[in-house]
């Protein structure tokens, strides 16, 4: 499936997230079966080899996230696609690009577990994966598209972010996001920001390390660059043992990201200001919530609501607003209650009620959250 | 012009010094492979990228030569060299890395990547112990042999990784030991002149984590022992399996010519944007 620029498509989520992949640049994929991100690697394998990239089956996921960031470092704009177990497996490399700074997209399709759990099926249980998966001190970025258009377009933003700052970055998406079709329009290229790393210029040798991200050279540029997991200086050199060099390269790492949340953090917000109900939702969640704030408020309750496009750093100012307005504020999640733990960190004395839902990949509905609105309002 | 004379110091970052204990065969193995690069014509390593994972031997390029270096995870340095070398055809791309970090952890990714006859050339210092993490037993670990989670001796098979690499589809596969300088330096030459997977085996000796307990008085008797037990591939097909126990074959295991995966990944690229 190709698609031109500035027209209206319809598309499967999986096709846009490959369509903004290589709208972003993304030029090569690695990546191992599993279900239900199948026909992210399928759509790629048919797609990248016609723009000139390379798309490789590795023998599991552990492989495949290391090509990623093998490629990362040649200065090619790489990704791959998993599910949970997959998204487990990989979470070793994940730190180890965290710590070499490597921009790469991880695309994560969320489906029921733990374990094997139900393969196909519908799930927000890797939230807290995506925080806190691999080991160590770092900030995690994570967006969370709710449609075949958002897919499209934080695909492409998670390979601005991840170029920009030099991380890695998750698309959290689920079964339901990419297997929906749906129309999209895709804006003309003109209008599209695509971001490039920062490139050392010759003679530089600080590649390591600062806030305000270290430029990135490629290997084969003459550069000789040292690229390493273990603790190291701005020059890339090892240092296991100096909790001086260990704490300065660390707290960069994650101050890069923290000292720059205004411009990573997006939420879709709706009448904070003057609700009585608040509701924080989500990924596949959040399409419940326009029918069940508008029903709400035919039945004369103020509801507001925050959406989270960003899940990770997570949206503490937006959430904390909410809070300030609403007397009481509904976290719909398809978990057992992962972010609404976040919730209730941010929101004072706001009581937060949380709605949850398991198994089977069933969606929470309109009906429920309204029921809720409607249990909870004062 | 001059005539070119061999210095390891053109081909070493300085300031840096190699952190290996002394006595460890990998100052030989090192050693080896740049009077080889020195050899083909090499001056530097503008044309090579080294990958390596965790372990002593994976220490030997990262930081220490004067080379674009990436030191990746414990057994995941194939997969990272895999990408690199697809995505930069052009240069050299060399993994080091030691028995436990290519064919314990990693084990995986090495039959993967003969299989698929990746275009890298794969460095394996086998010093039959898990050296950086104090000496335990390893899936090379001759029989018998006490370390500090075989108190009572090893009581598993070692595993033979250079037979292994030419069953599971390599180009070149070879071993040798670091009392076998000269044909381990010919034998970098030869692999660094191929293309596909390439596997050179070194058994190296450990004086710290292995010698030590396996009862070796010094280096000198490791490195006699490694002479002493060698056997040539040819000469190891007449002798039976029950006298071969506690040798080390070495030699070439395969040296061949099968379709490579830069070849079969260029291949598809051309096939797929011949109508585009």
């Amino acid at each position: 499936m190709e698609c031109e620029n500035g027209k209206r498509a319809f598309l499967q989520g999986s096709e846009a997230c490959v369509e903004a992949a290589l709208t972003a640049g993304c030029r090569f994929f690695a990546g191992y079966p599993i279900s239900p991100a199948n026909e992210i690697a399928e759509h790629m394998a048919a797609r990248l080899p016609k723009v000139g990239g390379i798309f490789l089956q590795m023998e599991d996921e552990l492989a495949s996230i290391g090509a990623v960031v093998g490629a990362s470092w040649c200065g090619v704009k790489a990704m791959t696609a998993t599910s949970g177990p997959g998204f487990s497996l990989m979470q070793e490399t994940i730190g180890w690009a965290f710590m070499t700074e490597t921009p790469c997209v991880i695309v994560d399709v969320q489906r029921v577990g733990p374990g094997t759990g139900q393969a196909t099926k519908c799930a927000q249980g890797d939230v807290m994966q995506a925080r806190w998966g691999t080991h160590g001190d770092y900030m995690a970025v994570s967006l969370c598209p709710n449609s075949v258009q958002e897919v499209f377009e934080l695909t492409i933003r998670a390979f601005n972010l991840a170029e920009k700052y030099r991380t890695p970055v998750t698309l959290l998406t689920d079964e339901t996001t990419v297997h929906l079709r749906e129309h999209l329009v895709i804006p003309p290229l003109e209008n599209m920001e695509i971001v490039n790393r920062k490139k050392p210029k010759a003679g530089e040798q600080i590649f390591f390390g600062l806030e305000s991200v270290a430029p990135m050279p490629s290997i084969g540029e003459g550069f000789n660059v040292a690229v390493t997991g273990s603790t190291h200086d701005e020059r890339g050199f090892r240092f296991t043992a100096d909790p001086v060099v260990h704490r300065r390269v660390v707290e960069a790492i994650n101050n890069k990201i923290r000292k720059n949340l205004d411009d990573i953090v997006e939420v879709e917000s709706y009448n904070v200001e003057d609700c009585k109900v608040g509701v924080v939702a989500y990924g596949i969640t959040s399409r419940a919530i326009y029918e069940a704030v508008e029903e709400a408020e035919k039945r004369g309750v103020k509801v507001g609501y925050v959406r989270l496009k960003t899940l990770w750093p997570f949206p503490e100012k937006s959430v904390q607003r909410l809070a300030e307005n609403a007397e009481k504020i509904i976290v719909p999640e398809m978990n057992l209650g992962q972010i609404v733990n976040e919730v209730k960190r941010v929101a004072g004395c706001t009581e937060v009620v949380p709605l949850n839902k398991i198994g089977g990949g069933e969606l929470i509905t309109p009906e429920e959250i309204l029921e809720k609105i409607l249990k909870e309002a004062p | 012009m001059g005539e070119r004379t061999f210095s390891p110091i053109n081909y070493l970052r300085p300031g840096l010094r190699f952190p290996f204990c002394p006595g460890c065969g990998l100052y030989a193995l090192s050693d080896a492979f740049l009077r080889a690069v020195f050899e083909l014509g090499y001056d530097d390593f503008r044309r090579f990228c080294f990958v390596s994972g965790i372990g002593c031997s994976s220490w030997i390029p990262s930081p220490y030569y004067l080379a674009d270096s990436v030191h990746t995870l414990h057994g995941r340095s194939i997969p990272v060299a895999t990408s690199i070398k697809l995505l930069k055809p052009e240069l050299h791309v060399v993994v080091f890395g030691g028995d436990g970090d290519i064919v314990g952890i990693g084990m995986g990714h090495f039959i993967h990547a003969a299989r698929r006859n990746t275009d890298i050339l794969v460095i394996m210092g086998n010093n039959m112990i898990y050296g950086m993490t104090g000496g335990q037993v390893a899936p090379t670990t001759p029989l018998k042999t006490r370390t500090t989670t075989t108190p009572y001796g090893s009581f598993e098979h070692p595993l033979d990784a250079a037979r292994l690499a030419a069953m599971a589809g390599a180009n070149y596969s070879a071993r040798w030991t670091t009392a076998h300088s000269k044909e381990l330096k010919e034998c970098f030459k030869k692999a660094l002149q191929m293309d596909g997977f390439r596997f050179v085996e070194v058994v190296t000796q450990c004086p710290t984590a292995y010698g030590r307990r396996a009862g070796f008085k010094d280096i000198g008797e490791m490195l006699r022992w490694f002479r002493k037990n060698a056997v040539l591939v040819a000469e190891a097909g007449k002798i039976g399996e029950e006298e071969l126990e506690g040798k080390i074959v070495v030699g070439e295991f395969i040296h061949r010519r099968r379709l490579t995966l830069v070849e079969s990944v260029y291949a598809v690229l051309k096939e797929a944007q011949k109508d585009v």
